[in-house]
């Protein structure tokens, strides 16, 4: 062998990050673990379905901004507060003040000691590690440049729009979000945009007693995206934490969502609809999703629904873990997908581990057709077929969609899908 | 208005033929209705009439008024005026009735070059023609079929009838899976919608429905033919007798 020493996968990947600055002993501990964890590999039980080269090559496959500017930006009908970044850095002249009633919102990088959050930063990933291992989850906490720390006391005035600006075609942002939702409070967080070449993001919500938490996010329609995001979650008694993900188009897109379910009498439910088309670039979507019962009467939902076209790949992986003494847990998970054609392909690993005898728990998994009875029903009505067709995937995704309390958030997600399947008939 | 000519169709997967030369011609304005045993092709025929998969024709011809609706895709055939009120109509989870309806109903005058209906419009005609037949708000609301009843389902397949206001419509076993006062309240929506220039196909295996909607012309269909034809008091005969007689007449037996 030469006398030259080839750098590791993971130095490669770490080389030009920063390591230090705010929460500088979570970082450390992150760096070590990461260290010992390693980067995942094609080998890993959870990512053989989903090659994560991509996501720990040094420097990101270099993607174009897409132009979306043909279709009036989500969420622009609900009165919020925006706030911006372009390729990972907040842009406070974009951006809305950080005031909102109820709700203290700080950058990260402007708040070495963290305030409040000084303790949270990095503990729920650190929770989430186990049993399984998310080394990018651990990278982001050693390595994020910005992200915010929201606190909500009250019940927020209005949603919180984090919108993430794709413009440098090698930009490869790391974003941290601390959010905690004190006793009672109510909060809806709203994110959407690319934010990157490649983007990494983590979220880390903490649920207080009887207080409220919505997530509506859309991902899409850059196909160029290849973006690793987790959330990890903490419910409290009597917390309410709902999050919702579309995702259109796409090269790479893995969704972990990490769920403890600590207190009695606690609700999460998680949801997804993904819509793939390979015609133009390739499409791989990837749900992972983990919800630990640890508490008494928890109620917990997972559904994930894709539709896939043109040789695009979907895959799920779900779990419920219901630690002993979690009795009375009810969870529930589905995962669907519909193939519009014969060169797509669906991927499911639904798994339930339960400790605890007194419980309800049931996962199911399907990958079906466009019913062509409904499809000839349609027809027959004078609806001609890719109308049909596309009434058709509205029909199949409606489970996942019904999952956004607020009508209006709903009618909007609800309006994208439509122009998305516009936009993508034979 | 209607005009079937020697039409023959077999199944397309198996070598099974359903349908032997069916000759039968409704006339505008009019009422006609077909009865015969199970596995006479009654229901094949409305559903090669509207243009479902899974069947080929192989001879013959079905003209409406004039156009042939064997080469037209099944949404030409309901933008062209047919329309089959199905034995079993399709849940739709997920897709409101009125979206359904107003996607259904503007699609069609979009196909015959009328402007489309106004949300407005479109709802002060739904909810007239949904009262008559009672149905209310909520069966609106949700999902088509989704959790209705058997006769919900026969009344909203009426009051798709009455919205897109077909000139040729085909009644497929309306009459199966209902009681006596759903299917009094089915004929009435039928009959409010009797006019001259609108014509029916209805297709029942019992007289019952036809005391509510009285045809003009019963035909008798058997081993995928019409084998008899004649006026109500044909249906009343099948009713005390059964088919055996007239099958035998025909040299056919019954179907076990």
């Amino acid at each position: 062998m030469g006398a030259a020493v080839q750098k590791s996968t993971l130095e490669a990947r770490l080389e030009g990050l920063s390591t230090t600055g705010f929460a500088p002993a979570a970082r450390k501990d992150a760096l070590a673990r990461l260290v010992a964890m390693g980067l995942p590999g094609r080998r890993d039980e959870y990512w053989r379905w989903t090659n994560p080269a991509d996501f720990i090559a040094a420097t990101p496959v270099p993607a174009q901004a897409f132009d979306d500017s043909d279709e009036a930006p989500v969420f622009e009908a609900t009165d919020r507060v925006k706030l911006v970044f372009v390729d990972g850095v907040f842009d406070a002249d974009a951006s809305d003040d950080l005031a909102l009633a109820g709700v203290e919102i700080t950058r990260l990088a402007e708040a070495p000691d963290l305030n409040w959050a000084s303790g949270l930063y990095g503990t729920l990933e650190v929770a989430g590690q186990t049993p399984v291992a998310r080394p990018l989850a651990a990278l982001n906490t050693a390595a994020a440049t910005d992200g915010l720390l929201i606190r909500a006391t009250a019940k927020a005035e209005k949603p919180i729009n984090l919108i993430y600006i794709h413009r440098s075609e090698v930009s490869d942002p790391i974003l941290h979000h601390v959010i905690r939702l004190e006793e009672g409070a109510e909060l809806t967080i709203l994110e959407n945009g690319p934010a990157g070449a490649r983007f990494n993001k983590v979220m880390e919500v903490d649920v207080a007693k009887g207080a409220r938490f919505h997530h509506v996010r859309v991902q899409g329609r850059d196909h160029e995206r290849r973006a690793a995001t987790a959330i990890f979650a903490r419910v409290a008694e009597e917390a309410l934490f709902k999050s919702f993900t579309l995702t259109v188009n796409g090269v790479l897109t893995r969704n972990e969502c990490v769920i403890d379910m600590v207190g009695d009498d606690a609700v999460a439910h998680v949801a997804g609809a993904a819509l793939g088309d390979g015609a133009s670039d390739a499409f791989l979507h990837d749900d992972t999703v983990f919800v630990t019962h640890g508490a008494e009467r928890g109620e917990s939902r997972q559904v994930f629904k894709k539709v896939l076209k043109h040789g695009a790949v979907g895959t799920f992986q779900g779990k419920i873990l219901v630690k002993p003494g979690a009795q009375k847990t009810d969870g529930y998970q589905i995962s669907q997908s519909l193939l519009l054609d014969d060169d797509s392909q669906f991927l499911a690993k639904p798994e339930l581990e339960i400790y605890a005898d007194d419980v309800k728990c049931s996962h199911g998994s399907t990958t079906g057709a466009i019913d062509e009875t409904a499809l000839f029903y349609l027809r027959s009505r004078g609806v001609p077929m890719e109308e049909a067709r596309g009434l058709l995937v509205l029909s199949f995704l409606a489970d996942a969609i019904d999952e956004i309390e607020d009508e209006g958030l709903r009618d909007d997600i609800v309006g994208r899908l439509e122009a998305w399947l516009n936009r993508h008939r034979d | 208005m209607l005009e079937i000519k020697n039409l023959h169709v077999k199944l397309e997967e198996e070598d099974k033929v359903i349908l032997k030369g069916v000759n039968l011609t409704v006339e505008t304005g009019k009422v006609h209705a077909i009865m015969g045993p199970n596995g006479s092709g009654k229901s094949t025929l409305s559903y090669v009439l509207s243009g479902r998969d899974g069947y080929e024709v192989t001879d013959g011809s079905a003209l409406l008024e004039g156009e042939e609706l064997l080469e037209m895709e099944p949404e030409e055939r309901a933008a062209a005026g047919l329309f089959l009120a199905f034995q079993y109509p399709v849940e739709i989870p997920g897709v409101g009735n009125m979206t359904f309806l107003r996607t259904a109903l503007n699609a069609q005058r979009k196909a015959r070059g009328q402007d489309e209906l106004s949300a407005g419009e479109f709802l002060k005609v739904v909810r007239e023609k949904a009262k008559t037949l009672k149905i209310d708000a909520d069966m609106l609301k949700r999902p088509v079929n989704v959790g209705f009843s058997g006769g919900e389902k026969k009344r909203n397949e009426i009051l798709q009838m009455a919205m897109l206001e077909p000139k040729m419509c085909i009644l497929d076993e309306t009459d199966s899976g209902l009681d006596v006062d759903a299917m009094r309240l089915v004929a009435d929506g039928v009959n409010a919608l009797r006019d001259a220039g609108r014509s029916f196909l209805v297709i029942t295996h019992y007289q019952r429905l036809l005391d509510h909607i009285k045809p003009d012309v019963v035909h008798i269909m058997a081993d995928g033919r019409i084998i008899q034809t004649g006026g109500p008091e044909l249906a009343l005969e099948v009713e005390q007798n059964g088919y055996a007689d007239i099958l035998k007449a025909h040299g056919l037996t019954e179907a076990v």
